[in-house]
C-alpha cells in the first residue's frame, strides 16, 4: 500500500509541476497577476508530494519491503538500516527520486527566499524550474519508476554493492545532487532573464549567492567522492580522471567560471551574455552528469541498469533542454546588450582570462570523456582516455589561471596600470620564487613539477595576503581587530577560497613529489619499513560483520622504536554478492597518512601487503573544504541578509559606481 | 586603444589560448595512445616491441602460478582461440580470478611473454570488460582481423 502511495504522489507531483510550468510562465509573458500567482503554491505543493513520494520509498527500504523491485534489487534484510536508506541512492531509479527531490527542496528555498524579487521574475524562475521537474517526473513515471512491484515478492534482496557500503556514501550522493541541482536555480534565473530580457546588475546580484551554494555543496560532494575512492577502493590514489569524476568535474570548473563572471556582472555589469551562456552551460553538464553516470553509458559501480527507451528518453530531455535554452540564448541575447568597457589590463579582463582558461580546460575534459563515447557509438572501436592525457592537457591550462589568480584580486576594475602592479606584487613574487626553489632542496627532493607547485601555492597566500593589507588600510576602524571586523565577509569568503586552492595544491605537489609505496610479502611477525615508519604484522583473524566475514590483519606501527599506532586492514567476504572487498585500514595526520591493504592470503598466514606512506595528502581535501566555506563566508555578506529582509524589488545602489573600490 | 583594435586584441587573445589547448590536446592524444590486441593478435606478431599497448582476454582456468616471493605471479590470457603466458609483479585487483575475464597492460617480452603493469578486473561478478568481450567476439569470428580499438591508457579506477 505504502508503495502506491509514493507512486500516486509522484503523478500529483506530475500534474502540480505541469500547472507550475505554464501558467505562471504564461501570466508573466502577459501580465496576468493571477496567473503569476500559481507558482509560489504549486512549488511548495510540489515539494510536499516529491517529499511524500521519497519518505514512502525510505519506508519501503526501511521495512524490508521486497515487494517493490527496486528495494529487492538494493538491499538485502541482512544490511544494517543506515545502508538500507542510503540504499535508496544505490541505483538508477531512486537517485533519479532524489534529484527531484532535491529540485524541489531547492524550488522550495526559492520560494522562501524570493520576497525581494519581481513577481514576474519569480514566477519565471518557478515555471523554467517546474519546466525541468516535469521532464524529471516524466522520466520516473514512464521508464524507470522506483516503486514498480515485484510480483510474487522476492524472499531475499539481491543487497547492495559492497563498495557503496560505506559512510562516504551515505552523503556523497546527496551532497553532489545538491550541487548539481542547485546549478538549476542559477539556469532558471538565467532563462527567466533571456525571457523578461531584463539582465541587469540587479540581476546578478540575486543569482549570486544561489549559485555560490551550489558551488559550495558540488566543491564537498566531489571532495567527499575523492575521499570515498581513496579508503575505499584500496589503492591510495584520490583522483583517477575516471569518466564518472570528470562527470562531476565538468560543472564544477563552468560553475567556477560562472561564479567569477557574475562578480562582474554584479559590480560591473559586463559579461552579460556570458554569464548566461554559463548558467546554461554549467546546468546542461551537470544533467549530462547525471544522466551519463546513471544510466549505464558508463560502466562502473555507478552506472546500473542499460534499457533503450531510457537512452532515448534521456537524449529527447537532453536536446529539449540543452538545444531549447540555446535556441532561446541565441535568440534573446543579442538583445541584452554589453556591459561597460574595460582595458586590456584591468580586473575585468583578468575574470575573463580565468574563465576562458576554466571553459578551455572544461572542453579539453568534456573531449577526453566523450571521445570514447563517439568512437563506440560509431563503431569504431573501443577506446578509454585515462590520467596522462588529462593530466597533461589540464595542468599547463591551469598554471597560468592560477598566477592569474594572484593578480587578479588586486587590479582595479576598469583600467590597471603594469608599474603599479609590479610595485604592490614584487614582494609576493619574490617570496614566492624563493622559497619555492629552496624548500624542496630542504625536504631533499628538488623537481620542478615539485617547486612550480609550491610556488603557485605560496603566490596565491602571500598575494591575498597583500590584498588583505591594502583592503585594511582603507577600512575605517582604530584598532586592528575592528578594521578586520568591518572587511565585508563577502571579501574574506574569496581570500579563504583562494587560500583552499593553495592548500590543495600544496597537498597534490607534496603526495606527488615524496608518497612512497610498497607492495610487500609479509609473514607473521616480519617488518617492513616505508618512509621512517616499520611496520610489523602479526597475522590476521576471522571476524564476522553484520553482512559479511572478513579477516582482519594487524599491524604495529612504530617509528624510532616507539609505536605510533596499530593498523586493523581487512579483507571482506560479502556473501549475497559473492564480492570480496580489500577494507584498507588509514592512521590520518596533518602531515602524512599511513596507509595499509591487505593483498592476497599466500601461505601460512602470509599475505601480500601494500603499504603507502603519503604526506600530506589530507590537505587536498582540506583545501576543498576551505573552498567550500569560503563560499560559505561569501553568501553570509551583509549585502544579501539586507536584500532577503527587504521585500520590494532591490534597486542598484547609484553611490556604487561613484565609491572608488580598491580591491 | 580603439575599441575595435580591443576587440580584436581580445579575439586574437581567444585564439591563442584555444590554439594553445587544442596543441596540447593533440599532443596528449598523439602521446597516449595506446592499442588494444586480441591474446590471436599478439600470438601472430602483430603487436609491436618495445611499446605499451592492452591485451584482454578469459584468464585460463588453472593456469595461474605464484612465484615463491608471494608477488609475482604468471597466468594465461586466452580468447578462446589463442593462448598468451602473462607476467605481473604486484596485488590483483579483487575481482581477479581464473575463469573470468581481464584486462592488462604492458610490454611484450623477447621471450613472447607478456609483461603488465597492471592488470583490471571489474568490480562484478558478471560484468565482462568491454575489451574482453569484443576479443571473444572476434576469436569467436576467426581471429585474425585487423582490430580497429584504440587504447589510451586509463586509470586504476578501471579496476572498479
Amino acid at each position: 500500500m505504502i508503495p502506491e502511495i509514493g507512486h500516486f504522489a509522484l503523478i500529483l507531483a506530475l500534474c502540480v509541476a505541469l500547472v507550475q510550468g505554464f501558467l505562471p510562465i504564461y501570466g508573466a509573458a502577459v501580465g496576468n497577476s493571477s496567473l503569476m500567482a500559481v507558482a509560489k503554491p504549486a512549488a511548495r505543493t510540489q515539494f510536499l508530494l516529491v517529499l511524500t513520494a521519497f519518505g514512502c520509498l525510505a519506508y519501503a527500504f526501511a521495512d524490508k519491503d521486497f515487494s517493490v523491485l527496486y528495494v529487492a534489487a538494493t538491499s538485502n534484510s541482512q544490511l544494517p538500516l543506515h545502508y538500507r536508506l542510503a540504499a535508496i541512492w544505490g541505483a538508477h531509479e531512486g537517485s533519479l527520486l532524489l534529484w527531484t527531490f532535491i529540485l524541489t527542496l531547492w524550488m522550495f528555498a526559492v520560494t522562501l527566499f524570493s520576497g525581494h524579487l519581481p513577481e514576474t521574475t519569480r514566477s519565471r524562475i518557478l515555471g523554467v524550474m517546474g519546466l525541468v521537474s516535469v521532464g524529471f517526473l516524466l522520466f520516473m513515471l514512464t521508464v524507470s519508476n522506483p516503486f514498480e512491484r515485484l510480483i510474487p515478492a522476492a524472499a531475499e534482496g539481491r543487497d547492495l554493492n559492497p563498495l557503496l557500503q560505506d559512510p562516504g556514501m551515505v552523503i556523497h550522493p546527496p551532497m553532489l545532487y545538491m550541487g548539481y541541482v542547485g546549478f538549476s536555480v542559477a539556469f532558471a534565473f538565467a532563462i527567466a532573464a533571456l525571457l523578461g530580457g531584463n539582465l541587469d546588475a540587479a540581476w546578478a546580484r540575486w543569482s549570486r549567492p544561489w549559485t555560490t551554494v551550489a558551488w559550495c555543496f558540488l566543491t564537498v560532494g566531489i571532495a567527499l567522492g575523492s575521499g570515498w575512492a581513496y579508503y575505499e577502493l584500496g589503492w591510495g590514489g584520490w583522483w583517477f580522471w575516471d569518466p564518472v569524476e570528470n562527470a562531476s568535474f565538468m560543472p564544477w570548473l563552468a560553475g567556477t567560471a560562472l561564479v567569477h563572471s557574475l562578480a562582474v556582472t554584479d559590480k560591473r555589469g559586463g559579461f552579460k551574455v556570458w554569464t548566461v551562456l554559463l548558467a546554461i552551460m554549467a546546468f546542461s553538464l551537470s544533467l549530462l552528469g547525471t544522466f551519463r553516470v546513471r544510466s549505464g553509458v558508463l560502466t562502473s559501480v555507478h552506472a546500473f541498469a542499460t534499457d533503450p527507451k531510457r537512452g532515448l528518453f534521456i537524449l529527447v530531455f537532453l536536446a529539449i533542454v540543452i538545444g531549447g535554452s540555446l535556441a532561446l540564448y541565441a535568440w534573446r541575447a543579442p538583445k541584452v546588450g554589453l556591459g561597460g568597457s574595460f582595458a586590456m589590463l584591468s580586473r575585468e579582463c583578468m575574470l575573463l582570462a580565468n574563465n576562458v582558461l576554466l571553459v578551455a580546460a572544461m572542453g579539453s575534459v568534456l573531449l577526453g570523456t566523450l571521445y570514447p563515447l563517439f568512437l563506440d557509438a560509431l563503431d569504431l572501436g573501443k577506446i578509454s582516455v585515462g590520467p596522462p592525457y588529462f593530466d597533461s592537457v589540464f595542468v599547463p591550462l591551469m598554471v597560468p589561471a592560477i598566477f592569474l589568480m594572484g593578480i587578479g584580486p588586486l587590479a582595479q576594475w576598469k583600467k590597471a596600470s603594469v608599474p603599479d602592479l609590479a610595485k604592490r606584487l614584487k614582494w609576493a613574487f619574490g617570496v614566492s620564487l624563493v622559497s619555492a626553489l629552496t624548500l624542496p632542496i630542504v625536504m631533499g627532493n628538488w623537481t620542478p613539477l615539485l617547486s612550480l607547485g609550491l610556488l603557485l601555492a605560496i603566490w596565491i597566500v602571500t598575494t591575498s595576503a597583500i590584498g588583505l593589507r591594502e583592503r585594511l588600510a582603507h577600512v575605517n576602524g582604530n584598532s586592528l581587530v575592528e578594521r578586520l571586523a568591518s572587511v565585508p565577509r563577502s571579501y574574506w569568503g574569496m581570500l579563504v577560497a583562494h587560500c583552499g586552492i593553495a592548500v590543495f595544491i600544496v597537498g597534490v605537489t607534496m603526495v606527488k613529489g615524496f608518497e612512497t609505496e610498497k607492495d610487500v610479502r609479509m609473514n607473521v611477525g616480519e617488518t617492513a619499513s616505508i618512509g621512517d615508519y616499520t611496520f610489523r604484522f602479526d597475522g590476521t583473524q576471522d571476524v564476522v560483520g553484520p553482512n559479511y566475514t572478513a579477516a582482519r590483519g594487524t599491524f604495529h606501527v612504530s617509528r624510532d622504536g616507539r609505536e605510533t599506532t596499530v593498523l586493523y586492514p581487512e579483507k571482506r567476504r560479502y556473501p549475497v554478492q559473492n564480492q570480496i572487498m580489500t577494507e584498507a585500514a588509514i592512521d590520518p595526520g596533518l602531515l602524512r597518512d599511513l596507509y595499509v591493504s591487505l593483498g592476497e592470503p599466500i601461505d601460512d598466514g602470509a599475505w601480500s601487503v601494500r603499504l603507502y606512506h603519503k604526506p600530506f595528502i589530507d590537505w587536498i581535501w582540506g583545501g576543498c573544504f576551505i573552498m567550500a566555506l569560503g563560499g560559505a563566508l561569501a553568501i553570509s555578506d551583509r549585502r544579501y541578509r539586507l536584500a532577503w529582509r527587504r521585500q520590494e524589488p532591490a534597486v542598484p545602489v547609484p553611490t556604487r559606481a561613484a565609491r572608488r573600490k580598491v580591491a | 586603444m580603439k575599441p575595435r583594435h580591443k576587440r580584436f586584441a581580445f579575439i586574437g587573445l581567444g585564439l591563442l589560448v584555444l590554439g594553445v589547448a587544442t596543441v596540447l590536446i593533440l599532443n596528449a592524444f598523439q602521446s597516449n595512445l595506446v592499442f588494444f590486441f586480441t591474446p590471436t593478435q599478439v600470438v601472430s606478431g602483430e603487436a609491436p616491441q618495445g611499446r605499451s599497448f592492452r591485451i584482454g582476454g578469459m584468464v585460463e582456468d588453472g593456469s595461474l602460478v605464484r612465484e615463491n616471493d608471494g608477488l609475482t605471479v604468471h597466468f594465461i590470457v586466452t580468447d578462446t582461440a589463442k593462448r598468451l603466458p602473462v607476467t605481473y609483479k604486484g596485488i590483483l585487483p579483487d575481482l581477479f580470478k581464473e575463469g573470468k575475464g581481464a584486462v592488462a597492460q604492458g610490454q611484450l617480452g623477447v621471450d613472447g611473454t607478456f609483461v603488465a603493469s597492471e592488470v583490471l578486473a571489474k568490480h562484478d561478478e558478471n560484468y565482462m570488460p568491454p575489451e574482453v568481450a569484443d576479443a571473444l567476439a572476434k576469436a569467436k569470428a576467426s581471429g585474425a582481423q585487423q582490430s580497429k580499438s584504440l587504447v589510451v591508457p586509463d586509470g586504476r579506477k578501471g579496476s572498479l
